[in-house]
Formats: structure tokens, sequence, C-alpha cells
């Protein structure tokens, strides 16, 4: 066995460059994402847990938890909902337009956050394009918690889309016709036979639109407003902090943000590997 | 052949819900931004592209650009070969800390760099000494940059390079080709698509980052203000058709990103569908 | 439940429009096929030739152009698959992944609507009685990935069965498993089919599938039916040269005849009570003989270029200068060890029958008199 591994490896290095690519790589990513990690880490080793504590759990900041947490949980509901409609549109009918709709899909990844966020800031505002048909109704989005729910709803839009539409391309013909043939009307064949196949896609197109939301940043801030307590996001708040050259406690508070994203990406990938292999045999 | 969903009323319907809500999201807000540029007339959106701060503002833009791209496309190369071609200790973790740009809000990459070369920071106080200006400066905006968009070209390399396997290459061997032969007639002719799609995904990036840029450039006119941060100020000095100008530059080279990914897109469906 | 198949038709058209399409091309031709209650028919022919098409038509998961289909007395042409009550196998089974063995096979069940959908209980009973059925009731709680090939083919026939459909159809459904799992598939399908009394309807591309498991054959080509027989008509008499052809290897034989001989180069054979002219003439591996010496009636030298022995027979491949192309012999191995045939080996073939599908009847002939 190990005898096999080693002329294996022999065998891989047949290839030029390990060390020039291993030195490279090593290097860039020390000095370019490791080291400025570990000074997060430096400047959280000079506070005490009881300080640390005191910094995590003020009120303010607290209500931003819940702001942000409220605010990415409702727009990753509706991504999902929008994606699974955009995905199922794009891949099983054609109309005009279709391809113009597909290039539209990439707008957030490719438009700047900011001007994503002074757009709707601009577009939502009570005299705005949108807001403005808005407020007769009494519905206002700028400065509450809709504004900041459509600001990361659209800055993560491609996320649903783009992790299910290949998957229901490659949904074979036979499933939809198995279904039919054995009597199922089409809600009943969606829900009961196409859903479950979407079902790895969609949950991790919608973990990470949730994950991208809890961070943002520039697109939010314009129509959120920042008022303390209200529509505060946490990422604000950090923002906030070293602007008032309050080191520790934002990099207290980035920690929060930090550890809950890498904790949730390493959550979906878990489950999507688990999921997947119960799929694919492996065998009991 | 019929499908789930064939029906002609369940058809339309969803195809309408998809366009309406496309409109509104999505191609409203696009609209919006060059309405509002253009609303004062062409003569005041020349006028404000023509600004001084607003120049300075592309300028520095373009220098970012201009290094962080080929960075990153070399380290994203290098890192690419290096996880597709050899089996090594760490291979997996290597992968997943490169990932570690996307999870992480911009503002917190920001204060990480702002605490490692900030006055307080690190390597703060032997900077300072050496009179050496990374953050406020342009050397700081550059560096979160690379640290936002150092994933990009990695990221559409290496699931392609695995999907192809090294096969090709240890034949180039067996033929005698040295290691850079190998890689420019042998490697990248099958990697070219997928690389130019990582640096343009790179570049849309580099430009448009503003959380964590925000932090580390401290909003100095004309000097430290890259574009989205130009569009920020000012929108916050109350000078929207200003702020929308610079920001319709940015939307301009969104929807170039978007053709471009279009274009590289159909020609991949094009060659697959020849062979 | 009879089937009854009248001037079906479909084209398809134009495949992407605007781009440089094929134009329109005739799928099937008007198509007439009349299926017994309880028969097992086969329908035949190469890719391409409709079959398939035809088929899916029946199903309802393609829309014929024109024409009309009944399931005993009920018009179906224009019913949703959904309403057809048919029951449908797969090439690649088409499970749903996601569900167990169980939940595949009482999918169906649970699909009907509330008002006449059985109680659990009775489903389960149901769904547990297929399983016998199909001889997996202990594989009820696994998922699809964890069984073989042929296994999942037996889910999937169980859950077409599961609905007690009029009408069981089946694609290629033995073409995606490996050879012995094939056989063993077969002889049951065709047990079940004995017990069972469902009329169904088969594609294969396959001629021994469609002969070992048809009560009669549908041979398509280019969108036609070429021939509808039982197993045995249809080997012993083919409607035409496409049937002949396809239904088994063939050697093929084409040369000047005078005077009821044909000739070729240095080879000759005498063919009693055909016209002067020329003519290519058929036949099959086990209708040549081989001798070490010419006959008055043939004199056809060959050299054996290989030999393979398969089961009961041996089978050779012979070549001459007057050949185009080579010619099989299948023969036994008791002439295959008196004649002490290696490879390169000359000898001289006997045919003993001829067939031509020139003429508006096909006609077999005898050169040699039953010796």
């Amino acid at each position: 066995m190990i005898a096999h591994a080693l002329t294996w490896r022999r065998e891989r290095r047949v290839l030029p460059g390990f060390g020039l690519s291993l030195g490279i790589s090593l290097t860039f990513v020390s000095l370019i994402l490791l080291l400025p990690l570990t000074s997060l880490v430096g400047q959280l080793s000079q506070l005490s847990w009881s300080q640390y504590w005191f910094l995590i759990t003020d009120p303010r900041l607290l209500a931003s938890y819940g702001v942000t947490l409220f605010g990415a949980a409702v727009a990753a509901i509706f991504n999902a909902a929008f994606g699974l409609l955009m995905a199922w549109v794009l891949v099983r009918y054609e109309f005009p337009g279709k391809r113009l709709v597909d290039a539209l899909m990439d707008l957030p990844f490719a438009l700047p956050t900011a001007v994503a966020g002074i757009t709707l800031a601009t577009l939502y505002s009570s005299n705005g394009w949108i807001g403005r048909l808005l407020e007769p109704l009494g519905i206002s989005i700028s400065y509450t918690w809709i504004g900041i729910a459509l600001a990361m709803a659209f800055t993560s839009i491609p996320f649903v889309v783009r992790t299910v539409q290949p998957v229901l391309e490659d949904l074979p013909a036979e499933v939809d016709e198995a279904a039919m043939t054995l009597g199922a009307s089409d809600s009943l064949a969606f829900r009961r036979v196409i859903l479950p196949y979407l079902w790895p896609a969609l949950v991790t197109g919608t973990g990470l639109a949730f994950v991208r939301s809890l961070g943002e940043f520039g697109a939010v801030i314009f129509i959120a407003g920042g008022k303390p307590y209200e529509t505060e996001i946490t990422s604000l708040m950090i923002f906030v902090k070293l602007q008032e050259y309050d080191y520790a406690g934002a990099s207290a508070v980035a920690s929060i943000v930090l550890a809950t994203s890498l904790a949730l990406l390493l959550a979906i990938n878990l489950w999507q590997g688990r999921f997947i292999k119960r799929l694919h045999g492996g065998r009991g | 052949m019929i499908r789930i969903g064939d029906a002609p009323r369940v058809r339309r319907l969803l195809i309408g819900a998809a366009l309406v809500l496309t409109a509104l999201f999505l191609l409203l807000p696009l609209v919006a931004i060059f309405a509002q540029a253009l609303m004062s007339g062409i003569d005041v959106y020349w006028q404000n592209l023509s600004d001084d701060y607003t120049l300075a503002a592309i300028g520095l833009t373009l220098l970012v650009a201009v290094i962080t791209v080929p960075v990153n496309l070399v380290f994203g190369v290098f890192l690419a070969w290096l996880v597709t071609r050899f089996d090594f200790p760490g291979r997996r973790l290597l992968q997943t800390l490169i990932d570690i740009p996307f999870a992480v809000s911009p503002v917190v990459a920001g204060l990480v760099y702002l605490l490692l070369y900030g006055r307080n920071g690190w390597l703060g106080g032997w900077l300072d000494a050496h009179d050496i200006q990374i953050m406020f400066a342009w050397p700081g905006i550059v560096l979160v940059t690379l640290f936002v968009t150092c994933p990009f070209v990695a990221r559409e390399l290496i699931p392609l390079m695995q999907a192809q396997g090294s096969r090709e290459e240890e034949a180039a061997v067996t033929l005698g080709a040295s290691g850079w032969t190998i890689f420019r007639r042998v490697t990248l002719p099958n990697i070219r698509h997928a690389l130019l799609y990582g640096v343009i995904l790179t570049n849309a990036r580099a430009v448009g980052e503003f959380g964590a840029v925000s932090v580390v450039a401290g909003a100095i006119r004309g000097e430290t203000n890259t574009l989205p941060l130009q569009v920020e100020q000012l929108y916050q000095d109350y000078n929207t058709v200003g702020a929308f100008t610079s920001a319709s530059l940015l939307a301009l080279l969104a929807l170039l990103t978007l053709a471009a990914k279009a274009a590289l897109e159909w020609r991949a469906a094009r060659r697959e569908t020849a062979t | 439940m009879s089937i009854r198949i009248s001037q079906i038709e479909k084209t398809y058209g134009y495949k992407g429009h605007g781009s440089k399409g094929h134009g329109r091309t005739r799928a099937l031709e008007p198509i007439d096929l009349d299926i017994h209650d309880g028969e097992l028919i086969g329908l035949l022919g190469p890719s391409g030739s409709g079959k398939t098409t035809l088929l899916r038509i029946v199903a309802g998961l393609e829309q014929a152009d024109s024409g009309s289909i009944h399931f005993g007395d009920r018009d179906v042409t224009r019913v949703h698959v959904r309403d057809r009550r048919i029951g449908f196998v797969f090439q690649h089974y088409a499970l749903f992944r996601h569900m167990s063995v169980f939940d595949n096979v009482a999918f169906g069940l649970t699909a009907m609507p509330r008002a006449t959908r059985p109680s659990s209980g009775e489903i389960r009973s149901r769904v547990m009685q297929l399983l016998e059925m199909v001889r997996l009731q202990d594989f009820a709680e696994r998922f699809p990935a964890q069984l073989s090939g042929g296994q999942q083919q037996r889910v999937s026939l169980a859950r077409a069965l599961a609905l007690k459909p009029d009408v069981l159809l089946l694609d290629e459904p033995f073409g995606a498993l490996d050879a012995k799992v094939r056989q063993e598939l077969r002889r049951w399908l065709r047990h079940l089919h004995e017990e069972l009394h469902f009329t169904s309807l088969f594609v294969t591309h396959d001629q021994e599938e469609a002969l070992e498991l048809s009560d009669r054959v549908v041979v398509m080509s280019n969108g036609r039916i070429e021939q509808i027989a039982t197993p045995d008509t249809l080997y012993r008499q083919p409607a035409n040269r496409f049937v002949f052809e396809f239904l088994g290897d063939v050697n093929r034989i084409e040369g000047d005849i005078e005077k009821e001989v044909l000739t070729c180069g240095n080879a000759r054979v005498a063919v009693p009570g055909i016209e002067n002219g020329r003519q290519e003439l058929l036949l099959r591996p086990h209708e040549v003989r081989l001798d070490e010496q010419p006959s008055t009636r043939a004199h056809l030298p060959v050299s054996v270029t290989a030999v393979v022995p398969v089961g009961a027979e041996v089978r050779l491949e012979l070549e001459a200068d007057w050949l185009g192309e080579p010619w099989l012999a299948t023969i036994s191995h008791a002439d295959f060890e008196r004649l002490a045939i290696t490879r390169g080996k000359r000898l001289f073939a006997q045919p003993s029958r001829l067939h031509r599908f020139d003429t508006s009847r096909p006609q077999t002939l005898a050169p040699l008199s039953a010796s």
C-alpha cells in the first residue's frame, strides 16, 4: 500500500515545476492571506475573555446581529424562490430575449457593490422611481429592514441561479417522463421528483447567498441608513468602530463575522458531501 | 417531446413572472444608473467625467487593476498547476485556504490589513521608522485588492484542469519538452478560455471593490480614492449626478464583463457542438 | 387490451430555426399496426428506423402529426401520457434516485388523486407483492444506486406494473445490461408476460432478442414497417432484402448468368430456373457447406482466413479472388474435424440455398439437390 503510494507519487512528479509552483503558491498564500489573518488573532490575543465578551455583547451590536441575520435570511429565501424560477425558465423554455436575461443574471457579481448600493437607494427612496409608487401605499423601503434585505438579495442573485441551472440542464428527460407515465400531475412531479434532484444545489446556492449577505457592506449601507438598533448591519459596526480607532472592538466583531461565515461554509460543504454520497451508492 | 411544465398556461405564467422580476430587479437598476448620470444632460455628464478628482480616481483604479490582475493571474496559474498536477500533503488545505476571501466580509478583509500594516499594527512601527506608507495610500489598496481577488483565476482553472488530467502534459514530457514549452504549447491552449474568464472576473472585482478598500484608503480626494470610493463620496455630498456619472463608468465595465462572459460561453458551446 | 395504430405519421421540423437546419426529416411514414390483446410484440430495426418514435407515440411521450391510436375501444390519440394508463420501462431504468426501491414502486399509487388512492396499508401490500414478483423483496429499503443494473431494471418493471397498466411499453429494456444478465431478464420477462397477460410492445435493435421474446416481430427501417410476422416466418420467409440482411449475417455473390450458371471470375455455380443476365444472390453462413473437391454443380474455390469456434459450431471466414468481401460460414465440429481445417486451407464452397430479392416476390433457389 505504502509502496504503491510512493511509486504513484513519483509518477506524478514526472511533470516539471513542482518546486517553483509550490514556492510561489505558499509565499503568496502566506503573505497575502495568512499573515493578515494572523494579525487578527494577534489583536484578539491582547484581550481577556471578559473584555472580549463585553465587546461582542454590546446591546447595539447584538441588535446589529439580529438585523443582519434577519436581512440575510429574507434575502436568501427570496433568492431560493427567484433563483429556482429563473433556472427553470432559462433551462426549460425558449423565449425571445432569453440570452439577454441569462446574461443579466450575472450583473450583481459584475456590478461594483457601491454602485448597486447607491442605485438601489435612489430607486427606492421616497422620491425614487419605485419608492414614489410605494409611498402612497404606506410602504417605505429605504432605511428599513426591507431595504437591507433587498440590497442583500440583489448582490446574491447569481448564487442560486448558477448552482441550480447546470443540475437542471443535466436532469435527463426520462425523469420527467417516468413521473408522467406513472400518472403524476405537473405539481406533484415537480414537488416529489424534480425538486429532490435539485435540492442539494438549491440548498448550497441558498447557503452561499446567505453567507454572502451576512458580509455584504457596500450595497447595503446606502439604503440601510445605519440607524442604531434598527438598520445597522454588523459590517457597518466594524467600519464605525474602525473610524473611531477602536481596533480591539472592530477585531472582536470581525472575529464573530469571520467565524460565522467559515462555520457556515464548512457546514454547507459537509452537508453536500453527505447528501451526494447517499445518492451515488456507498453501500449500506 | 413532452415534459413537465409544458402546458402553455404554466409556461406563459412562469416566463411572464421571470421576465417581470428580471426587469424589476436587474434591468431597472441598470437603466436607472445611466438615467441618473445623464439627468442633467450630456454636457454636465462630460463635465463631471473630466473633473480632476474623478480623473484621479480613474487613474488610481486603473493602477490597482494593472497590478492586481497580472499578479493574481500568475499566482492563479501556479496554484492551479500545483494542486491539479501534483499530490502532496496539505493539498486540500491549500485549496480551502484560497476560498477564504470569498467567505470573508470585505470590511473584515480591510480590517486585517489595517491591523498588520497600520500605525499600531505589527509592522506599523517598522514601516513608520523607514517612512514607508502602506495604509491610506495606494500600496494598501493594491494589497487588499489582491486579497479579495486572489481566488478568481485559480477557481476557474482548478476544476477544468482537474477534469482534463495530466495525460497530455505527460506525453509532452516523454517527447522531451521543457516545462515552459509544455505549459505554453500543451496546457495553455486547453485552458485559455477559463483563464480569460478568470482574468475578466478578477478585473471586474479589482475595479469595483468597495468595502475592503474603503477601510484602508482613508478617502483622500485626488489621492486614495478609487472609482467606487469616489462614487460613495459624491453620493454622500448629495452630488447625485456626479456619483452616477462615475457609477455609469463602472456599470459600463460590468456590461462589458457580462458581454465577454456571454461571448466566451457562446464560443465554448459552439466548440462543443462542432466536435 | 388491444392496440390499434392507424395512419400514424411523424415529421420532425426544422432543427433550430435560423441555423442551417437539416430541413424536415420524416421519422414515420403513415404506419398501421394492430396488436392483439395479450400479445408481446417486438419492434425491431436499426437506429433511426423510427421504432422508438413509434413506441413513444403509443406512450403519449411524443405527439404524432396525424393518425390515431386506440387502446381497445378507447381513442387515446389526444389523451395525455399521464392519463393513458400505460406502463413504460426506460432503457436506463429512470429510477428516482432519491427514493428507496419501495418508494419508487409505490410512486404511481401514491400519485393517484386522493379519492381513488388506495390506503397506505393497501399500497404497502401491493408494493411488497410486486417486489416479490421481481424477486427484490429484501431490497425494499435500498436506494437505486445500491443495486446492479439488472436489479434496477427489475425495479423499473415493478414500478411500471404497479398501476396495472393496460399496456406495457419497453424501450430497449435490456440494452444497457451485459450479455448474461440480458439473457436472464429476457427469459424472465417472457415468463412474467405469460403469467400476467398484459399487452406489450418493446423496442430493440437486437434480432436475437426480438426473435426470442416476441409473439410477432415488426421490422422497421426508414420510418416504414418492412414486415410483420412471427419469428419463425420472419426468418424463413423474409419479405424483402432488408429484412433478410437485418436478421442475420449475409454472404453475397454477384456474377453473370448464362444458361442457369452463374460465373464470377474463376468461380461457377449452377442455379436452376434463373434467367440470363447480371445477378446478385445472397446466402446465410449456415447455407455454406465446404468440401475438399468441387462438385459438378459448384466450383467455388475459397481459402480459410479465420477460425472461431463458437459453442456448437465453428465460424469460418473465407476469402477468394472472385469475392468482393469475405464470406462467413458456420459448420459443425464434425465437419471441421473431418476436413482438418486450419487457417490458409483451400476448400470449395457448396451453397445449399441461394436467395434473390430483385424480383417482386423473394425467391429461394436450390443449386444442390437435397442430398
